[in-house]
């Protein structure tokens, strides 16, 4: 974003603290902007004036594009499974936060038979991991044409297109991707991929199907020229693919060029290279080796580039030691560093639990809370669960840092009447926080029963341990 | 965004450019363009689209002429008027033909060149050296130097970087609780840690070992410190690498038991791992200059804290610039990765920017990889989870990528446990490093070959 202060924005508005946007003050609304928690078309005065008054348009216009993301954002896909990716303000995520996570899309080739097509896809659209509070899911499709064959290419860009997710097409052969768009061209899918030698049916087919496009070129000088001459053609979703070499001083190289693209944007403003990148792990299956070393090294370069700077990733194995470290990395990686994610504090019935059923107690770190609370509810644990206000702090740093005291237990215990919902007065606290034992009991006046050390060893716990002899 | 040109615009263009006359230009009934002669008239183009607009499918025709325009631009050396707005211009036809209009596509690329932008550091990350051969009066076979960079890890093109990571993998003094995948691998030599040494260095190719002397805390076996430093010595025989010593973590005893550790390494500049600052890091410290050795600086992500406990160890223990590392502390894949690495990152860059509070190497204790659930557990706790595949091969990735992640934050030396592991990571710090060369033939061929 070219701005950096709230006050040349708050310049751009109305400034009658009128409120519409859910914001007390101009100002509040201008800050929010800045860090990207609102959009500038929030402001509905604004968008109105702009209606109704040229002078206001041109204002607005001014203003979107004083605060327009320094990487391009490029949608693939429609509807509720599009995704966005680019939109990137900084090179390091604690000088603010990555905005978009890495798209991951999966292969799919056309020379695979239809049976093998549908099971591949399935697993793509069934795959769920829990991770804080929700379930990762996977992006969407990479649908190869190993064919050559426009019209079998066609039939099966149809067919995973029927499942509904955002696609890469991949196919240099301009005929095969033309007969591809002619049937999937209203699902906005990314075609891959522009290059020396096909540029020309590509920025066509870009302009006449209005699609995004990957341009590929290892030659970075290349790769400007192909950006600036789709740009000036017209075409403004484009996502640049250095090319991913997968091994050696290739895949150096390959780092080098991701990084200087990603720089050139950043540091010095080149709008004509500040795209989303496009990284392919799946060129790790050009190595010699056994499956698993294959894998292992696609999720290797996934997670160099997942680190640094590619905003779209095509993948080739869908197995799970490729997948769940990947997809956890990504989490991490564009997790906003600037606020803990954390859940209410309070008291959480779990599985309708009755007044003989245990009480124990958590923190209010939405990592921490959602691990034990989908533990208990796929183990099928009744449980009334306390969770403490540790300001979004898991349950051993918290213990550490003062955080998790037998005092505010207490008060937790009072808050919630949780005495007066249960018979017994027992409370199960997590093994990492043992050391706190003694104290809770004295302030408590409450037995308190040591646990696992893992919520996900509750259930083992429970069978020797609860109800709890006398 | 381009300006957007209109066909006045472009008539205008070729007016400044000189072009007065277009002669020669024949428009026959079927709209055949035809160009003879160097020159085209301005008003044989006027009264073309005034023709095309009284034609039905005037797009073909439309975009014909633009083509032929672009063709003349070229040769002219114009910018390409692009997205003219020639169809709009002109009143729609009865007819409704569903044909987009096409913009022009040009005949050559329009040249670009690239020139990367120029980061440069004034700071430096300090050269530490861990072990001394006997030219330097101890017993070791090689050196590992740590730090060095001026520029981000692997940022080659920046600045050459002078050492890559180091790994060493950990050894302990008592049966260790380890997950399943890594215990299979160290199970015939548990109880010896010489034995376990060795097989680290020669089997699976660490560069040096830790030996963590964890019975000493006085909550398991409480071994006397003099005790502990006869394992020290029994490992400074088997192996002949630079090696790290851990305590227990036991803040009242480890100052004890590294200094007695301290005192039987002798000149073999090891590595004391840690000073924390809950400890006595003086007593640790002077230890450390005593016998000649590196103290390893363990904070728990916070700079700040790391940037406190090092302007301790320079100004109040007097440590040499040149023997101090850092370890922020390490949190696993879905663990609080995110905190590690920012953490580290931010550490790395001061130092670069010329903060010399924290411009030393950092450590990382990567072997915290395998507390996640998702490393050992052999499925997942949770019901709707897509069922998590064999454990032995999340194991080791959830390692690799890690170290992998914290390497491009700038960790110097690697404390790890899998072979797998240590082996991948290994292949990607010399990749990285660009220590390995070659690469694949063709590496588009994943595009159109099934794999
Ligand atoms: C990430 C992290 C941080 C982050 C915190 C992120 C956050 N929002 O919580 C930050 C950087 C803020 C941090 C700060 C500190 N940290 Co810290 N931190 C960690 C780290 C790396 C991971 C923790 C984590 O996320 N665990 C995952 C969650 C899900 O685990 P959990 O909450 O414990 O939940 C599990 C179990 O407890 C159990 N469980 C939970 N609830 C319940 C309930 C019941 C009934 C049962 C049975 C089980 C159960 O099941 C859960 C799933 O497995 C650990 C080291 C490590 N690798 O574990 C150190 C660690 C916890 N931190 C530590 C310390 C010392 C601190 C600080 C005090 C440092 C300082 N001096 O400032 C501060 C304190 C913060 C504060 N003000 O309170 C120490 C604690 C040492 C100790 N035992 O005393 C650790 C272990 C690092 C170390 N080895 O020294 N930390
Ligand atoms: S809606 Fe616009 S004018 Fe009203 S308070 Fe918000 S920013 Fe100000």
């Amino acid at each position: 974003m070219k701005v950096k202060s709230p006050l040349e924005i708050y310049n751009f508005l109305p400034r009658t603290n009128c409120k519409e946007c859910g914001y007390e003050t101009c100002m509040s609304f201008a800050s929010h902007i800045l860090d990207r928690s609102a959009k500038v078309t929030d402001c509905k005065p604004l968008v109105r004036d702009a209606e109704k008054d040229s002078k206001a348009k041109e204002k607005l216009e001014k203003l979107l594009e004083l605060t327009a993301p320094e990487i391009a954002e490029v949608v693939i896909g429609v509807g509720s499974s599009a995704i966005k990716i680019g939109g990137e303000e900084v090179l390091h995520r604690h000088e603010l936060t990555f905005f978009n996570p890495t798209a991951f899309f999966y292969d799919v080739w056309d020379s695979l038979d239809d049976k093998k097509i549908d099971e591949r896809c399935d697993r793509v659209v069934s795959y769920k991991k829990f991770y804080v509070g929700k379930y990762l899911t996977l992006d969407g499709f990479a649908v190869r044409c190993t064919s050559n064959d426009p019209k079998r290419y066609a039939e099966v860009v149809k067919k995973v297109a029927g499942y509904g997710k955002p696609m890469v097409l991949i196919a240099l052969n301009p005929e095969c991707m033309k007969a591809a768009l002619d049937v999937c061209a209203e699902q906005r899918p990314l075609i891959y991929a522009a290059t020396e030698g096909n540029w020309k049916e590509f920025l066509k087919l870009a302009l006449d199907y209005k699609v995004p496009v990957v341009l590929r070129a290892k030659d970075l000088n290349l790769l400007k020229s192909l950006a600036v001459t789709f740009k000036s053609a017209g075409v403004k979703d484009i996502v640049l693919d250095p090319v991913t070499e997968p091994l050696g001083e290739g895949l150096q190289g390959t780092f080098e060029r991701v990084i200087q693209l990603r720089r050139k944007a950043i540091l010095d403003g080149d709008k004509d290279v500040a795209y989303p990148i496009m990284v392919t792990p799946i060129a790790a299956w050009l190595i010699e080796g056994d499956e698993v070393t294959k894998s292992y090294w696609e999720a290797v370069i996934a997670g160099i580039f997942i680190v640094k700077y590619a905003d779209a990733m095509i993948f080739h194995s869908l197995d799970q030691h490729v997948v769940m470290p990947t997809l956890t990395l990504r989490f991490n990686i564009y997790t906003d560093p600037r606020t803990p994610v954390q859940v209410a504090p309070g008291l959480r019935e779990i599985n309708n639990p009755t007044p003989d059923d245990p009480v124990m107690i958590t923190t209010n770190f939405a990592l921490t809370y959602y691990t034990v609370e989908n533990d208990l509810g796929s183990a099928k644990i009744r449980a009334w669960l306390l969770v403490l206000n540790t300001e979004g702090i898991c349950v051993e740093a918290s213990v550490a840092g003062g955080k998790f005291t037998a005092s505010k237990v207490k008060e937790l215990i009072n808050e919630t009447k949780i005495a007066e919902k249960v018979k017994h007065r027992y409370l199960i606290i997590p093994g990492l926080a043992a050391r706190l034992q003694g104290s809770i009991e004295d302030e408590t006046g409450w037995k308190v029963l040591v646990g696992p050390i893992d919520s996900g060893r509750i259930k083992g716990w429970m069978e020797k341990n609860w109800p709890p002899k006398k | 965004m381009a300006k957007r040109f209109t066909l006045e615009d472009f008539l205008a263009l070729l007016k400044k450019y000189d072009v007065e006359v277009i002669e020669d230009v024949k428009i026959d009934g079927d709209l055949e363009i035809e160009l003879e002669g160097s020159a085209v008239d301005l008003t044989a183009f006027t009264a073309l689209y005034s023709l095309l607009s009284e034609l039905g499918n005037f797009l073909y025709h439309a975009n014909m002429a633009l083509t032929y325009m672009q063709r003349l631009s070229s040769m002219l050396g114009i910018q390409m008027p692009f997205q003219l707005q020639v169809p709009t211009q002109i009143a729609a036809p009865v007819a409704k033909v569903e044909v987009p209009a096409k913009p022009a596509i040009p005949e050559k690329l329009i040249e670009a060149r690239f020139e990367p932008a120029k980061v440069e550091y004034t700071g430096y990350i300090e050269e530490v050296v861990l072990g001394a051969t006997r030219a330097d009066g101890g017993t070791r076979d090689y050196v590992i130097k740590l730090g060095g960079e001026k520029s981000l890890p692997f940022y080659i093109f920046d600045k050459p970087q002078p050492n890559l990571p180091a790994i060493a993998i950990d050894v302990f003094d008592r049966p260790p609780a380890l997950a399943k995948a890594v215990k299979v691998h160290y199970e015939d030599v548990v109880g010896s840690p010489a034995e376990w040494a060795k097989k680290c260095v020669k089997k699976f190719g660490a560069d040096m070992v830790t030996i963590h002397l964890v019975s000493t805390d006085p909550l398991l076996e409480n071994t006397p410190a003099s005790e502990a430093a006869k394992v020290v010595e029994d490992v400074l025989q088997a192996v002949k690498c630079p090696i790290i010593i851990g305590g227990s973590g036991n803040k009242d005893k480890d100052p004890e038991v590294l200094e007695k550790a301290a005192e039987v390494a002798e000149g073999e500049r090891v590595m004391l791992a840690s000073a924390t600052l809950d400890t006595d890091w003086q007593r640790i410290c002077e230890a450390a200059k005593k016998y000649g050795h590196v103290v390893l600086s363990w904070t728990q992500l916070d700079i700040n804290n790391q940037k406190m406990l090092n302007r301790y160890l320079l100004k109040r223990a007097n440590m040499p610039r040149n023997s101090i590392v850092m370890d922020p502390t390490t949190a696993a894949l879905g663990y609080g990765l995110d905190y590690a690495f920012t953490n580290m990152e931010r550490i790395r860059i001061s130092g670069l920017k010329g903060d010399e509070e924290l411009n030393f190497p950092i450590s990382s204790g990567t072997t915290n990889a395998w507390g996640a659930r998702e490393a050992w557990m052999t499925e997942s706790p949770i019901e709707g989870d897509t069922p998590w595949g064999p454990r032995e091969l999340r194991g080791p990735i959830w390692e690799i990528i890690t170290g992998l992640t914290l390497s491009l934050a700038g960790v110097d030396v690697f404390m790890m446990m899998h072979p797998l592991a240590v082996a991948v990571l290994k292949e990607v710090f010399n990749t990285l490093g660009g220590k390995v060369k070659g690469g694949v033939a063709d590496p588009g061929k994943w595009i159109f070959a099934e794999v």
